[in-house]
């Protein structure tokens, strides 16, 4: 019953579009962007991005606070005007075409931007109306996503009496009512709990299967940029890595093995020489993102750390050639952790900040590439 | 993903209603907002109801009066219906300020209409609380000695109209050119007050030295005063002090009141042209 009013309905037919884009004729992906920069007069905030984003993906945008990810999606939204570079979303160019471009695009934005005073239907009909929505289609329209996020016994409440969650919630709702091609969410769960974060996300690809919708989304957050199809990592206004979050991973190329052991310069002297590896020591820490060591045990003591290509097979090697006592051994697939140090030289959460001393590989300027 | 999406075939897609669709809806907001907040509307009634009752009466005692005819209260009525209108108009500025603030402007301007097109909308929305406010504040005329004659209310409710919507459009212009909140909120308190003061609303403007006068003159708000003013003397029957109830002179010469109606027109026009350019440009 639900899902008769999320089809695309007798307003929403294929074969209207005003004419194909000039510059391609196979289907048009989602967004382009050629060349794509915005200087403000303090400097650079996007210096030449390009992308590619293909229709019913799930792309990510990942990158500190202040890499361009916010400039480079209002470019896209057509609320900056680029310096220079063009893009085009759904098939329309953003600077030469922006009422098109703004028809086929729905945006959620970092900061809550919903009117409190007003109800959620009330919200979500001003929107509707403001993009041409007939009040009886937006009426069944906001009834069906409303039900879709849980939030259809509170459609007639103020949204000041909304938790933060809700509100986003009814955001994403929002940004959905008028169909958009492309959905765009800046930092769509910032400031939430883990719990309701992984809600949203929920919600979010519920709502992708039902829409066959282009999300676009950046995002500072590292298990965030794992649901997209593909992501790419901006850095300093430049996109420095883009792929699926495992093939980018597989450019890491390698697992992690940590292992304790009762005498670690032993241990690490036999690496280096049995085994012909470089080894890294951990030294245990808050904070720590070793992934699976067993904590608090072992205490004052570190780990040590080992690249090798197939961890899962190295293990009874090791532990049958080192010829030290082994208390733990785990083994740690590459996480977006490790690709964005890989890239950047820092953690993407501690801006600027280097990771744990000597505890990851070195990077060497061919990696940057 | 498989299939060519298909394309969202909005409907009613002429520019110009979707520019006119536009404007209802920011307006309608608006309206949901008057509705909702009772005690905003009471407490900017309450201020000029307040006014004519304890100043009119203090004042009107001190200066010349007749049995009949007006006094001081009929001189106050028309400054206090401006007052009245000028309020929430203004207030239509400080709630484009705060939507920006609170983010909802950014809603509002990614849609695909014309930002002069909320402009307008925000503005008509003001202009129509404001007559409204204005509207409630009538049936005081009886307190001014201001008879109810249903043809001169409603040419005051026309001219509140007219008045609020040049005010409105002056509250825009300034809530899109100040775009920081504190110094936008600073700079209305400083204008309001000889706006006002200097409109002729409370006491006589032609008492005030050269320099005064002239920003009398000057001051749109002094022809909106002048016009509800001389659209109630019209009617009444009684004498009418001189000295009271002389409002702005170009040389020795007072514009009609049709003409004061148009000068008020123009400024709030160019007042809205100017801001539309200035928020359409804006990033």
């Amino acid at each position: 019953m639900i899902t008769r009013y999320l089809r695309p309905t007798r307003y929403f037919t294929a074969g209207t579009r005003h004419g194909p884009p000039s510059e391609d004729v196979e289907p048009a992906p989602a967004i382009r962007a050629r060349a794509l920069a915005k200087t403000y007069p303090d400097g650079a905030a996007v210096r030449g991005v390009d992308l590619t984003v293909g229709a019913g993906e799930t792309f990510g945008f990942l990158g500190p606070n202040g890499a361009g990810k916010t400039t480079t999606i209002s470019m896209l939204c057509t609320l900056t005007a680029p310096t220079s570079g063009r893009a085009w979303v759904a098939g329309h160019d953003v600077a030469a075409a922006s009422h098109q471009v703004r028809r086929h695009i729905g945006l959620v934005f970092q900061e809550m931007t919903l009117d409190q005073g007003l109800t959620a239907w009330e919200n979500l009909r001003f929107h509707a109306r403001l993009y041409g929505l007939p009040t009886a289609v937006a009426h069944e329209r906001a009834a069906a996503l409303l039900d879709l996020v849980e939030l259809g016994d509170r459609r007639d409440s103020l949204v000041r009496t909304f938790s933060g969650g809700m509100k986003r919630r009814l955001e994403i709702v929002r940004g959905l009512m008028h169909r958009p091609r492309v959905l765009f969410l800046d930092e769509p769960t910032l400031g939430l709990d883990p719990q309701t974060r992984a809600q949203i996300w929920d919600h979010l690809h519920q709502l992708r299967r039902r829409e066959t919708i282009t999300l676009f989304l950046t995002t500072h957050y590292l298990d965030e940029a794992e649901q997209c199809d593909r992501i790419a990592i901006i850095d300093e206004g430049r996109i420095i890595a883009e792929g699926s979050p495992d093939r980018l991973k597989s450019v890491i190329g390698a697992d992690r093995v940590e292992l304790r052991t009762r005498d670690d310069t032993a241990a690490a002297e036999r690496l280096r020489t049995e085994f012909g590896l470089d080894v890294d020591f951990i030294p245990q820490g808050p904070g720590d993102p070793g992934g699976g060591a067993d904590g608090s045990e072992g205490g004052g003591a570190g780990r040590l750390s080992v690249r090798v290509a197939d961890g899962a097979a190295f293990v009874p090697r090791l532990c049958a050639g080192l010829g030290v006592a082994v208390e733990s051994v785990t083994v740690v697939r590459p996480s977006l952790d490790d690709v964005f140090f890989h890239y950047t030289g820092r953690n993407i959460r501690e801006d600027g900040a280097p990771r744990l001393p000597g505890a990851r590989v070195p990077l060497t300027p061919e990696a940057r590439s | 993903m498989t299939a060519v999406q298909a394309e969202p075939a909005l409907p009613g897609s002429g520019r110009l209603t979707d520019e006119l669709r536009a404007i209802q809806v920011v307006w309608h907001r608006d309206m949901l907002h008057y509705q909702r907040d009772r005690i905003k509307v009471l407490v900017t009634l309450l201020q000029p109801a307040l006014m004519l009752l304890v100043l009119g009466a203090g004042l009107s005692a001190l200066l010349p009066t007749s049995a009949q005819g007006a006094d001081y209260r009929t001189f106050l009525f028309p400054g206090m219906l401006v007052m009245t209108v000028h309020s929430p108009a203004i207030g239509a500025g400080v709630s484009l300020v705060s939507d920006r603030q609170m983010g909802f402007l950014r809603e509002m301007v990614v849609a695909p209409v014309r930002r002069e097109t909320l402009l307008v909308g925000k503005c008509l929305g003001g202009a129509t609380v404001a007559a409204c406010q204005g509207a409630l504040l009538l049936p005081l005329a009886g307190i001014a000695r201001v008879p109810y004659d249903p043809v001169l209310l409603a040419l005051l409710l026309g001219e509140m109209v007219l008045i609020a919507l040049m005010l409105t459009a002056f509250g825009m212009l300034l809530a899109v050119t100040v775009r920081r909140t504190e110094t936008f909120h600073a700079l209305l308190s400083l204008l309001m007050m000889p706006l006002i003061f200097l409109s002729g609303a409370m006491f006589p403007a032609a008492g005030l030295p050269g320099w005064l006068s002239w920003a009398v003159t000057l001051n749109p708000v002094s022809y909106a005063v002048d016009a509800l003013r001389r659209t109630i003397t019209g009617r009444l029957t009684g004498p009418i002090p001189d000295r009271l109830f002389t409002g702005p002179h170009w040389g020795g010469w007072a514009p009609p009141v049709q003409l004061e109606l148009l000068l008020i027109g123009v400024v709030g026009v160019v007042m809205l042209v100017l801001g539309g350019r200035r928020f359409g440009r804006s990033e």
